[in-house]
C-alpha cells in the first residue's frame, strides 16, 4: 500500500486491485459503463449514443408488450387484470403541505367565521366593487375594464386622476364599497391586479398575464346581466382558501341559475385561471362500448356545453397583506420570494 | 499673469472633458458652472474671478474664486452659506458680490431663483407617493411563463368546469329549472316509465310491442307478470299504479328492455341501473310525456 506511484500508473492500479480483490470488480463494472459524453470523438460518440438510445427503446417496448399481454391474458381468463400503474404527475407528487385544509378542522371553521369576508359571504352585505387603474395609460386597459364591469355585477369604474391609493381607499370606504380593484399597467398592457377588501380587508396583489379580451375569442358569447355562478376549484391550503373566499366576496352570493352564467377561478400549480362562460345542458347520444354500456347501443347523456364569453386571464398571487393597502407599515401574510420557486413540486395555494 | 484667454483658446478648440455637445447646443458639465452652457464667460476654468451657487442637502452655498488664490487649488473656492429665506439670500449675494461684473451677479441670482423653485418642488413631491419600479431577472420571467403554459395544459379547464357543473346538476342545486329525465332519473324513471307506458299503450293504442333482447338476466316470467293485467281505460290509473309498484319491486334485479314503437314517440329510453332507481325512488317525479296527452297527463306518481 505504501509503494510510490510510478509513471506506469496502469500497472500500479492493477496491482492494487489484485491486492484488494473485490473493489476491482466494482471498478471494472464501473469502467464498462461508458457515458457517451466521455468520448471525445464526435463520430464515435454519436454512434454509441444512438446505440444506447435504441437499446433503451427496445427495452421499453418489451415492457409495454409484456404488460399488455398480461392484461389481455388476465381478461381472457376472467381474472382481474393487473393494476394499471398510475403515471406520476406534478399534482400527484406534490410536496406534502401541512397547511392543506382538512374537512374536519375546527380551527379552520373558527377562522372562517372570524374573517373579513364573512359579512359578504353570509349575505348580510351585497358586494359593491370600485374599479380603477394606475396613473399610466394603457392600450388595452379600458377594454379590459369594461369587460370586467360586465363580469362583476354592481361594479363602478372611476378614472384614477392623481390621487394617492390610500386616499382612494378612504373614499371608497366612505361610499360603502366592499372591494376596490386597481388594474395596474406596465408597458401599456394591464399587468397586475390589486384587489383590496374594504373596510379593513386584506390586500392581494396578483400578477396578470395572458389576457384575452372578448373580441379576440372566436365564437364568443355575450354575457347577460344575471348574477353569475362561481366555480372555485383546487384551492387546497389555508392560504388558498383565503384567496378563494376573497374572490367569492367580489360576487353576490345569490346566483341566478336561470342566467346560466358561470365564472371560474381555477387554481393549478399556483396559477389562478379566470374564465367566464355561458353554459347549457345538452342531451347527447353517445355510444359506449365499454364496461358501462352492456347493450352497446346508443345511450343518452346530459352534457354541459360551454360558450366562452368575457375576458380570460391568468393570475398569480404575489403578496397578500393584512389590512388595507399599506406597503410600508402593513403586515404581510404571504410574500412571494424567488427562493420559493426552487422546488418544482411545491405550491402554496 | 492673466492667462484666461489662453486657457479658453486651448479648451475650446482642442479638448475639454467637461464639454457635452448635443443637437440643441453645447453644454458644460463642470459642477461649478453657473449657467451650464459652454461659454467664454461661463467657463469656470477660463475665468479667474468666478462665482456659483451649489446645493448640498437642500442648503444653498455661494462659492467664489479670485485670482489671488489661483495658485492654491485647495483653497481656491470660498464658500458662504446662504440663508433659507429667498430675499435674505439675495441680499447676502449682493453683499458678497458687490463690485463684481454685472453679468455674473445677474446669472447668479437667476441660478438662485431656479434652485429655490426646484427645492420647493422636490419637497412637495417627496410628500406624495411614487411608484418604485422593481425589476425581475429575465430568467424568472421566462420560467414563470413556461410554468404557466404547462399549468394550462395540466388544468384541462373546459373539462373541469363541465364536470363541476354536471355535479351541481346531479346534486340538485339547480332545483327544478332543468327537467332532464335523461339524467340519473333516466335510470330511475325508465323502469317505472316503461312499465307504465307498456301497460297504458297496450290499453289505448294497440301499439306493436316488441321485446328486444336485453340482458342475460332477463327473466321472461316477470315480463308476463308485468303485462298480465290489461285494465280498461276508466280504472286504468289505479291499476297502473299498482302495476308500477309491482313492476318496481319485481324488477329490482332485472334490467329489461321493452321497446314500444309508437307513432312519433321517442323510444330511446333505456333502463340501466335499477339499483340506482331504488335509491332515487323518493325523489322522483314521473312525468310521462305523451302526444295524446289528455288521457295520461295526470299520471304523476310521486314517490
Amino acid at each position: 500500500m505504501g509503494y510510490k506511484r510510478k509513471k506506469d500508473d496502469g500497472e500500479g492500479e492493477e496491482m492494487e486491485s489484485e491486492v484488494r480483490g473485490r473493489p476491482s470488480f466494482n471498478g471494472a463494472e464501473r469502467r464498462n459503463v461508458i457515458l457517451p459524453s466521455m468520448i471525445k470523438n464526435k463520430d464515435k460518440r454519436a454512434k454509441v449514443y444512438a446505440k444506447q438510445k435504441h437499446e433503451k427503446k427496445v427495452e421499453k417496448q418489451k415492457k409495454i408488450k409484456a404488460r399488455d399481454a398480461a392484461e389481455k391474458l388476465a381478461l381472457e381468463l376472467g381474472e382481474e387484470p393487473p393494476q394499471k400503474q398510475i403515471p406520476k404527475t406534478i399534482e400527484n407528487t406534490r410536496e406534502a403541505d401541512e397547511t392543506v385544509c382538512r374537512p374536519d378542522d375546527e380551527e379552520l371553521f373558527a377562522d372562517i367565521d372570524a374573517d373579513e369576508f364573512n359579512p359578504v359571504l353570509r349575505r348580510e352585505v351585497t358586494p359593491k366593487v370600485l374599479i380603477t387603474t394606475c396613473r399610466f395609460n394603457s392600450t388595452r386597459g379600458p377594454a379590459f375594464i369594461s369587460e370586467l364591469q360586465s363580469v362583476i355585477p354592481n361594479s363602478d369604474y372611476y378614472k384614477r386622476g392623481t390621487y394617492d391609493l390610500k386616499k382612494i381607499v378612504e373614499y371608497a370606504k366612505k361610499k360603502d364599497y366592499t372591494s376596490l380593484i386597481v388594474v395596474h399597467t406596465n408597458r401599456r398592457e394591464p399587468d397586475a391586479l390589486l384587489i383590496i377588501g374594504l373596510p379593513n380587508g386584506p390586500t392581494a396583489h396578483f400578477k396578470l398575464s395572458n389576457l384575452v379580451l372578448r373580441k379576440d375569442i372566436k365564437n364568443h358569447g355575450n354575457p347577460t346581466s344575471h348574477e353569475p355562478e362561481l366555480v372555485l376549484t383546487n384551492f387546497t391550503t389555508r392560504l388558498g382558501n383565503r384567496v378563494g373566499r376573497f374572490f367569492q366576496s367580489l360576487f353576490p352570493q345569490e346566483p341566478n341559475f336561470r342566467g346560466r352564467r358561470v365564472v371560474t377561478f381555477h387554481n393549478q400549480r399556483d396559477f389562478i385561471f379566470f374564465r367566464h362562460h355561458r353554459y347549457i345542458f345538452d342531451i347527447k347520444e353517445d355510444k359506449q362500448s365499454g364496461a358501462k354500456g352492456k347493450d352497446g347501443v346508443a345511450k343518452e347523456r346530459v352534457k354541459p356545453r360551454l360558450q366562452e364569453c368575457g375576458p380570460s386571464f391568468t393570475l398569480k398571487l404575489r403578496t397578500l397583506q393584512h389590512g388595507t393597502f399599506d406597503t410600508k407599515g402593513g403586515e404581510f401574510e404571504w410574500v412571494h420570494k424567488p427562493e420559493m420557486d426552487t422546488s418544482r413540486r411545491r405550491f402554496f395555494l | 499673469m492673466q492667462h484666461d484667454e489662453v486657457i479658453w483658446q486651448v479648451i475650446r478648440h482642442k479638448h475639454c472633458s467637461y464639454m457635452a455637445k448635443i443637437e440643441t447646443g453645447i453644454f458644460c458639465r463642470n459642477p461649478y458652472n453657473v449657467t451650464g452652457i459652454c461659454n467664454r464667460s461661463s467657463c469656470p476654468l477660463a475665468n479667474s474671478r468666478y462665482a456659483t451657487i451649489r446645493e448640498h442637502e437642500s442648503v444653498f452655498y455661494l462659492y467664489m474664486k479670485t485670482i489671488e488664490r489661483a495658485h492654491m487649488p485647495k483653497n481656491l473656492w470660498e464658500r458662504v452659506k446662504l440663508p433659507r429665506n429667498y430675499e435674505k439670500a439675495l441680499e447676502t449675494i449682493d453683499k458678497h458680490l458687490l463690485y463684481w461684473p454685472k453679468l455674473l451677479q445677474h446669472k447668479i441670482k437667476q441660478r438662485l431663483t431656479k434652485m429655490t423653485q426646484m427645492r420647493i418642488r422636490m419637497r412637495k413631491l417627496a410628500l406624495k407617493t411614487r411608484e418604485k419600479i422593481m425589476t425581475t431577472p429575465r430568467r424568472d420571467m421566462k420560467r414563470e411563463s413556461r410554468r404557466e403554459e404547462k399549468a394550462i395544459k395540466a388544468a384541462v379547464l373546459d373539462k373541469a368546469i363541465e364536470t363541476e357543473l354536471l355535479e351541481r346538476l346531479k346534486k340538485g342545486i339547480y332545483g327544478d329549472i332543468y327537467n332532464y329525465p335523461e339524467l340519473e332519473w333516466n335510470k330511475v324513471l325508465d323502469e317505472e316509465k316503461q312499465a307504465a307506458e307498456g301497460v297504458e299503450e297496450e290499453e289505448e293504442e294497440e301499439p306493436e310491442i316488441e321485446y328486444v333482447e336485453g340482458y342475460e338476466e332477463l327473466e321472461e316470467e316477470e315480463d308476463m307478470e308485468d303485462f298480465s293485467g290489461f285494465p280498461s281505460n276508466g280504472s286504468g290509473f289505479d291499476d297502473d299504479d299498482e302495476h308500477d309498484s309491482d313492476g318496481e319491486e319485481e324488477d329490482d334485479d332485472v334490467e329489461e328492455q321493452v321497446v314500444i314503437h309508437k307513432k312519433g314517440k321517442r323510444d330511446s329510453r333505456k333502463a340501466d341501473d335499477v339499483g340506482k332507481s331504488k335509491k332515487k325512488k323518493k325523489r322522483v317525479v314521473v312525468e310521462v310525456e305523451q302526444e295524446d296527452g289528455d288521457v295520461r297527463q295526470t299520471l304523476k306518481t310521486a314517490r
